[in-house]
């Protein structure tokens, strides 16, 4: 890459772009959670050997900047009060058994969304004798954001992306339990 | 520098000595006979005020029939021709006989040594005799016996079956001693690793850390990138000493290939070293907040740290200064904007910080928790061979920064802060006053910015040559050393990184604290899991 090359806007210009884009993002994010659930979002995180970088990130999203909250979402300590699972890292040999047991005690309908290239795809570290190469190979994952880190807005566009994909999810599932004779569970 | 020394030692071990070498200035590398070696690494420990700085090992059966240890010592420089204060290295190397994989433990007469022959056990299957816990440390118990990832004829692509053997953990037992499991999954949103308590009622009586569970075989993973590429696995190393890291690993391959970059890439490296320590010291001072439960003081911590993010993104394109390393210099300049951007933005951070800390650190309440609490003395820091803030904090006077200068550190003038206390207040305050020293230094390069080029160009680098590259991180130092091989590729490439040295000093320092206190203890040290684990 040159020095020429990337040229940035005004910081400030900038920075009020992302702020602009943030108000809007969330008010939207809010909305749907809203009609899915009719409460907040709760989300679990999961390091599966990240560089930290990514939970830096998802940390921010508290800062009061962000402010998450105030969309209704929620970071929850336990995965059995999490409908989402926040996975980062490459999937460490050594975490391996702990990313299956979150999982498994995550209740369903769960979404799993992997955060940064490492999750997405096993960035930098592939598949090696340590590094499983992406949380996929090891768990179905819904929603990808890339990103070496993903900034703050990303992650929250990812969320966006897993509502539609829960909403989805929920219909099938419904159709699916109607289709058996069972009743229908509403979320 | 390092002739003194060497003459003294030369002298009391003349029977031990193969060979010496000084590769790069500053750096003297001296082969001994492995008999002696325990005794010349005791001279220089106990008698010439050295420490053991990073340990590495090393598969050279394809180079010389044998495996390598080095021993790296970073010793107070003296003699006629050396500055007051400064230090130098001395490495330690010897041959270890594939039929015979087995060396002799330093560990017994220098803690320090503990952790890095339990990874070269681990990793290339060398036994150090003598060692008194010789259990498991990076490679849990679902890694089969037999498998050594560091040996050459390992291919990093390679999964051994998972199995599963109990791990030993050290209990305490007693009427009324209960166990308190915490991890590798934590509550909060941070890095894993399981972590044992046991206690009677709310004192903590033993701890016991389980870390390594993010290994990931970064270091044989260096092995098999080109180096251009490699700088991108030192980025991400660890998140948030990014700058940090990838500086170490230029600084060491631009020795190896002895160019010279230019001075503005000097300097503005340092600035970005000094941006990283800034967001990060930031933001440990509000993360403290969060473990006492005063959440105003987190929440204007948080803020301050979010607007330094924000300005590291307006300067360098990213939020954790990734991308602008290059071996040879730097990949972006600084703009005559941006160098008034940086100043405008830390006289105003510089005003908000002071009034935050006015706020937070003389609240009795907050201060009831933090003095006293975690108290690690010197004696224990200077045997584990704890560094930086940690250090700092308890008396012991080492900043790399200062004793070894690199980049742009001999052109500005600074303070080191030092205290004695070694308790969480202490860790905090020396965090506050780096933070206004970091304005100081970073006002002072950008006044005296020199103009030119930013970078020479690197094609290749000269193959079975070593050299070490090091760097004061937020959390204090991080040592890298790498050799090199044909193709411009690298043989060996240790990372020392300065969590990994001062982890075993918590555990340790736990005992006879609350419970509730163990996040706080935790927070004051913030070390890095990633860059442990590697």
């Amino acid at each position: 890459m040159d020095q020429e090359m990337i040229e940035f806007q005004k910081p400030e210009e900038n920075q009020e772009v992302l702020r602009t884009h943030l108000e809007e993002l969330g008010n939207h994010l809010s909305e749907k959670i809203g009609k899915i659930f009719g409460r907040s979002l709760h989300i679990r995180e999961v390091d599966s050997g990240s560089c930290n970088a990514c939970e830096w990130e998802i940390t921010a999203l508290s800062n009061p900047v962000y402010d998450l909250e105030r969309f209704g979402i929620y970071f929850v300590a336990s995965p059995r009060h999490a409908d989402v699972l926040l996975v980062t890292g490459p999937v460490s040999r050594n975490l391996y058994t702990a990313l299956l047991k979150t999982y498994e005690a995550t209740p369903e309908p769960k979404l799993v969304i992997a955060v940064g290239a490492c999750a997405c795809s096993g960035g930098l570290f592939q598949k090696g004798y340590a590094s499983l190469g992406g949380v996929d190979k090891v768990l179905p994952v819904d929603v990808y954001i890339p990103g070496c880190p993903p900034r703050p807005q990303a992650i929250l566009q990812g969320l966006l992306l897993a509502m539609d994909k829960l909403e989805q999810k929920i219909r099938k599932r419904n159709f699916s339990d109607l289709h058996e004779g069972d009743t229908c569970h509403r979320p | 520098m390092t002739d003194t020394y060497f003459n003294e030692l030369t002298t009391q071990f003349s029977y031990a000595f193969l060979d010496s070498e000084t590769p790069v200035p500053d750096e003297l590398y001296i082969t001994v006979k492995p008999e002696a070696c325990v005794g010349i690494c005791r001279y220089l420990y106990e008698k010439c005020g050295a420490s053991l700085v990073s340990m590495v090992g090393s598969d050279e059966r394809p180079l010389n029939g044998g495996f390598r240890l080095y021993y790296f010592f970073s010793l107070p420089g003296h003699g006629s021709s050396v500055p007051q204060g400064s230090r130098s290295f001395v490495n330690l190397q010897m041959k270890v006989d594939e039929r015979h994989p087995e060396f002799t433990s330093i560990t017994p007469y220098m803690p320090a040594a503990h952790w890095y022959e339990r990874e070269i056990q681990d990793l290339l299957g060398l036994k150090p005799v003598g060692h008194p816990d010789p259990r498991r440390l990076v490679l849990h118990e679902n890694w089969p016996k037999g498998f050594y990832p560091l040996r050459k004829d390992f291919d990093y692509k390679t999964q051994p079956p998972r199995t599963s053997e109990d791990f030993e953990m050290k209990r305490v037992e007693g009427e009324g001693v209960f166990e308190i499991p915490v991890g590798p999954v934590h509550a909060g949103i941070i890095e894993p690793g399981h972590f044992r308590f046991s206690s009677v009622g709310e004192k903590i009586l033993n701890l016991e850390a389980r870390l390594f569970y993010k290994h990931k075989g970064t270091e044989k993973l260096a092995e098999i990138l080109p180096f251009t590429k490699g700088l991108f696995l030192a980025e991400r190393i660890c998140g948030v000493c990014s700058f940090s890291h990838a500086t170490s690993y230029c600084q060491a391959l631009e020795k190896i290939a002895n160019i010279q970059i230019p001075e503005r890439a000097h300097y503005l490296r340092t600035i970005f070293l000094e941006l990283e320590r800034l967001y990060n010291h930031v933001g440990d001072v509000g993360n403290i907040c969060a473990g006492t439960g005063l959440l105003v003081g987190n929440a204007q911590g948080m803020l301050l740290k979010e607007k330094l993010m924000e300005l590291n993104e307006a300067i360098t394109g990213n939020r954790y200064l990734r991308g602008m390393n290059t071996v040879g210099g730097l990949r972006r300049d600084l703009s005559e904007e941006k160098r008034i951007l940086i100043l405008s933005t830390l006289r105003q951070i510089q005003k908000e910080f002071k009034a935050l800390i006015d706020v937070i650190m003389f609240l009795s309440t907050q201060r009831d928790r933090l003095e006293t609490t975690g108290i690690l003395s010197q004696q224990v820091a200077r045997d584990l061979g704890v560094v930086g803030v940690a250090a700092r904090a308890s008396g012991l006077d080492s900043d790399l920064r200062r004793d070894h200068p690199y980049a742009a550190y001999d052109k500005v003038s600074f303070k080191v802060p030092l205290r004695t206390e070694g308790d969480v207040s202490a860790r905090v305050w020396i965090r506050i006053e780096e933070v206004f020293e970091s304005i100081r230094i970073i006002e002072q390069l950008l006044d005296t910015l020199p103009s030119g080029d930013i970078r020479v160009e690197v094609k290749e680098i000269p193959p079975y040559k070593y050299a070490l590259g090091y760097t004061e991180s937020p959390r204090g130092a991080n040592i890298h050393w790498i050799m090199t091989a044909p193709d411009s590729r690298l043989y060996r490439y240790k990372i020392r990184s300065a969590s990994y040295v001062n982890w075993p000093a918590v555990p340790l320092v736990v005992p006879g604290n609350i419970v509730p206190d163990f996040p706080l203890i935790n927070k004051s040290f913030n070390l890095c899991y990633s860059c442990t684990d590697l």
